[in-house]
């Protein structure tokens, strides 16, 4: 069993272009709260790279709006950790998301 | 040159159902006989718009996904834009997308692969890959 793990988990490091961090999270990688660190920074990482999602759609709410503040405005990269390939593409898709109403332009004002 | 596009619309939530049939099947039949080809056609549904759009609150979203030109893109969101109970649309190509996931999947399948064969061959010597990782 360990020897499969070694074996799987070795070739994907040449393979993704984002580094990889040293200590991978837990599988809930965008979960974590942007507060709460002021005793212990956690190291983030990318969540599309932990879980393999390759795929970000605009259809994709419930993906989409967990990097979504309660304004409707896109969360930085810095705060979700989301590495720079992927947040180019989530960024359009949520902006895609907006244009077609899935996602709010701004906060609700109502 | 055949693309894919996808075509989300929504039509306003007080339409009945044979007039969005109509307009869909009108849809259908400008993709085809422009060259194109339907090749999916998914109702989503009534859901909430995040905010309001022609004072609605609520929209039918329609999602079309058809093979064709740029310009058959352009004619259908000339109709759409003409048409009245269909209040927002948007047009994405997603055939670059797709090879682009395809590719990807491709490649983890191979490395999958690779790496159950190089584990089998490793077996008898036990410790062997993690020796040499």
């Amino acid at each position: 069993m360990a020897d499969e793990t070694t074996t799987t988990a070795a070739p994907e490091a040449p393979q993704a272009p984002e580094r990889r961090p040293p200590r991978p999270g837990p599988g809930g990688g965008g979960r974590e709260a942007p507060g709460g660190r002021k005793y212990f920074r956690r190291k983030k990482v990318c969540k599309f790279c932990v879980e393999k999602i390759e795929a970000i759609n605009y259809k994709d709410v419930r993906l989409l709006a967990q990097f979504v503040a309660e304004s409707g405005k896109i969360v930085p990269r810095r705060l979700t950790g989301v590495c720079t390939p992927h947040q180019r593409r989530l960024s359009s898709a949520i902006k895609q998301a907006r244009n077609i109403a899935l996602l709010p332009f701004g906060g609700r004002v109502s | 040159m055949n693309r894919t596009y996808e075509l989300m619309f929504i039509v306003r939530p007080d339409m009945s159902e044979e007039d969005q049939e109509k307009l869909i099947s009108t849809l259908e039949t400008a993709v085809s006989s422009s060259g194109g080809r339907v090749v999916n056609m998914e109702k989503m549904g009534k859901r909430r718009l995040a905010y309001t759009v022609r004072k609605f609150n609520d929209g039918i979203y329609v999602l079309l996904t058809f093979e064709g030109s740029g310009g058959l893109v352009h004619e259908l969101e000339r109709r759409l834009r003409v048409s009245e109970p269909v209040i927002k649309f948007l047009s994405v190509r997603i055939d670059e997308e797709q090879k682009r996931l395809d590719k990807i999947k491709a490649l983890r399948e191979a490395r999958r692969k690779a790496a159950s064969t190089a584990a089998q061959s490793a077996a008898p010597s036990g410790e062997a890959p993690a020796v040499t990782a």
